[in-house]
């Protein structure tokens, strides 16, 4: 196991990966080198490696055996799956998009997600099911979803949405290495993103986000005035309005909630009740959205100490746009910063 | 509503290939055309079906009794079951059923009163070992299984072992778009996959007309590059030499087949449901006069197999066996409520540890 794997920083840890996707693809690299059960497999995965090239030269390093093609059909993917952990593999299978995680709905609710507990512990599902999620970036119907809501709710699973390129190696190694199924959403909007985040290899710092265990929020950014709580590629967005919002004084905590089941209680509750105020922000639709559920841990956890209600901004209730819409319905930096002036009466 | 009846066997006479097997004799326009079995297999598996038999029957009395809160009868395709099931290598093949598949397990040696276990719902998937016992748990999404068979047969081509998975799934699952992707997906990998579709003619209330657009689940195997064969469900013998040629293909590298064994689910859909209110009491008339137990057993007695002394015994031994699983799954201890949260994660969360106290302080 290398020392980046571990998330242990030294002189010999590797170059740092400069996008996400790259990221990704050297965490599949590293998980595809170091356990020979793990496998790679899902839609344009082997030859072209895959869509957003996140599988790209895998199937070349490791052979067709490790990292193949299958049919366009996600629940035969997600179905195989369930058999190849059966059989003592590790897989980690694409849903090519969001949307297109529906069709494989069944097998990861019914199936992925019950077979430990149906067998008693006995046909453990070392699986994750990569999706490539959320939206930003103009795509057609069906590219855009957020379903953290979704697959959170499922007793079972674990879910995992990282904000960074440094972090989603961390955490998608994290996840492969779990015996427990994870269902691990990428912000594809992030996919390019070279920005380092704050805690990136750079200035890995005493929090160093390889250190996190599983369900373990982050502190991206220390704020006294009132917590930004959110995961995927709202966090970049929360970091801005930060940015925009010290301008007028008001200094604004950012929460990376990075697993969205479990979800970290302690940590939601420990900075609020420094701050005292909280807006949690994402991009799915509000109704019963995650947004729900973290202002109700919020509130159970900093109930005395909250100086306001817990603001959501969240998706609108309405089907996902298309492109000329989709930054009118992706919450925005007025509507974050409204929400922070309305945990101050305002 | 009486429509197709069960066609001979359609599968070639691959019993040739051993010749010290002798007639199975259950008579028919030619006899030649007619699959065999080895003796000591042919008695063995005839007391199978007649334990999976008492069984059942204990199981619907169990129901009656109020001990299991339901239960699904495989009446009527205990030939299907056990044929199949026989042919399979229980040291390297892996069987996914559905929930219907008591004679597999039973023909498979999985711990019976951890089967049943299941019916008494003492936990869901079973409590026998599906691991050991190369038996996935029980499943009740019934195209669920299918496509996790092709991912364990997949495994083992991966892994240049020699194993084969074996499907179980019926007429009504036949539909289910899981199925469908299974199938396509088994023919497109080669993956080491026998499909055993038993077409019992009814998806509870429905029957074949209303549920298989063109009649047959085999012929849509040549749609998915595999060989595709319908058997007489009921002739144990037919059964077991189909499925036995297809894993032999399978395990020679020559990819998945289906086996559409067609037979008849003789008792309810479970023990909540009314046949009157869909199907002709006629219907049922007619196929009791198939059923696959006597049938075995005229075949035993028509090739000289077996004599008065061994159904006599059978019939006592396979009776006591019945009800050593019925007494035991009967007084088998409930599951303690801590179960609720043992298995859900194998890297326990702080929030079910949180969940697992209130139950303790608020429930058990």
């Amino acid at each position: 196991m290398s020392p980046a794997a571990t998330g242990r920083t030294g002189a010999e840890a590797p170059a740092p990966p400069a996008t996400m996707r790259e990221a990704l693809n050297r965490a599949l690299d590293e998980a595809l080198a170091e356990d020979p059960a793990t496998l790679v497999f899902g839609e344009d995965v082997g030859r072209l490696g895959g869509v957003f090239r996140v599988t790209d030269g895998l199937q070349q390093r490791y052979g067709e055996h490790r990292v193949f093609d299958t049919p366009l059909a996600e629940a035969a993917i997600a179905g195989m799956a369930v058999g190849l952990a059966m059989n003592g593999w590790r897989p980690v299978p694409e849903l090519q998009f969001d949307g297109f995680a529906y069709p494989a709905l069944d097998q990861i609710v019914n199936q992925i997600a019950r077979m430990n507990y149906r067998s008693r512990g006995r046909a453990p599902m070392p699986v994750t099911v990569r999706v490539p999620s959320f939206g930003g970036i103009r795509a057609p119907e069906h590219h855009g979803e957020s379903l953290e809501a979704v697959f959170a709710h499922v007793p079972g699973l674990k879910v995992a949405a990282p904000s960074d390129a440094p972090d989603a190696y961390r955490m998608l190694l994290q996840s492969i290495r779990s015996d427990d199924p994870v269902v691990f959403l990428e912000p594809k909007a992030r996919y390019w993103d070279r920005g380092p985040g704050p805690s990136g290899p750079e200035a890995p710092g005493p929090e160093a986000p390889g250190e996190l265990p599983v369900g373990a929020s982050r502190v991206v950014r220390s704020g006294r005035h009132a917590t930004l709580v959110a995961w995927g590629a709202m966090v970049h967005r929360c970091l801005r309005a930060a940015e925009l919002a010290a301008e007028d004084g008001v200094d604004l905590e950012v929460v990376d909630l990075r697993w969205l089941k479990p979800i970290d209680a302690a940590g939601l509750a420990e900075s609020v009740r420094r701050t005292r105020r909280a807006v949690v922000v994402h991009e799915a639709p509000l109704t019963a959205g995650l947004g729900g559920e973290v202002s109700a841990l919020i509130t159970e956890g900093a109930f005395s100490r909250l100086a306001a209600p817990v603001q959501r901004v969240a998706g609108f209730d309405v089907p996902y746009p298309a492109g000329p819409l989709e930054p009118q319905y992706l919450p925005t930096l007025d509507r974050i910063l409204s929400a922070v002036q309305r945990t101050f009466g305002a | 509503m009486l429509t197709r009846k069960p066609p001979d066997a359609r599968s070639d006479d691959s019993g040739a290939k051993e010749p010290a097997m002798s007639a199975e004799g259950e008579g028919g326009p030619d006899p030649r055309s007619r699959p065999r079995l080895p003796a000591d297999l042919h008695r063995r598996l005839y007391r199978t079906m007649l334990t999976a038999r008492l069984l059942d029957t204990e199981a619907v009395a169990l129901q009656r009794q109020g001990v299991f809160p339901a239960y699904v009868s495989l009446r009527g395709q205990e030939a299907a079951q056990v044929g199949s099931a026989a042919a399979m290598d229980p040291q390297r093949d892996f069987a996914f059923p559905t929930y219907r598949e008591m004679a597999v397990a039973l023909t498979l040696g999985v711990d019976m009163v951890g089967y049943m276990a299941s019916h008494r719902a003492l936990w869901h998937g079973g409590l026998y070992d599906p691991m050991a016992s190369r038996f996935a748990p029980i499943n009740a999404v019934v195209g669920g299984p299918v496509p996790h068979a092709v991912g364990w047969a997949l495994g083992e081509k991966l892994a240049g072992r020699t194993g084969c998975a074996v499907s179980y799934f019926g007429d009504g699952a036949s539909s289910e778009g899981d199925v469908h992707e299974a199938m396509n997906l088994a023919g497109v990998m080669g993956a080491p996959v026998v499909f055993v579709c038993q077409n019992n003619r009814w998806a509870l209330s429905v029957p074949n007309e209303g549920q298989i657009a063109g009649g047959s689940v085999a012929a849509r195997a040549a749609g998915y590059g595999m060989p595709g064969t319908a058997v007489d469900g009921n002739d144990l013998a037919a059964v077991y030499t189909a499925v036995r040629e297809a894993l032999e293909r399978a395990r020679s590298g020559g990819g998945p087949s289906l086996v559409e064994a067609l037979t008849y689910r003789a008792a309810p859909h479970s023990t909540s449901d009314d046949t009157s209110r869909y199907r002709d009491p006629r219907e049922e008339r007619e196929w009791a006069e198939r059923d696959p137990l006597p049938r075995a057993r005229a075949a035993l007695e028509a090739a000289g197999r077996a004599d008065a002394a061994f159904f006599d015994r059978a019939e006592a031994e396979c009776r006591a066996e019945a009800e050593r699983i019925r007494d035991g799954v009967s007084t088998a201890p409930e599951p303690p409520g801590s179960d609720l949260f043992t298995h859900v994660f194998r890297e326990p969360t702080a929030e079910l540890a949180r969940q697992r106290r209130i139950w303790q302080e608020e429930v058990a």
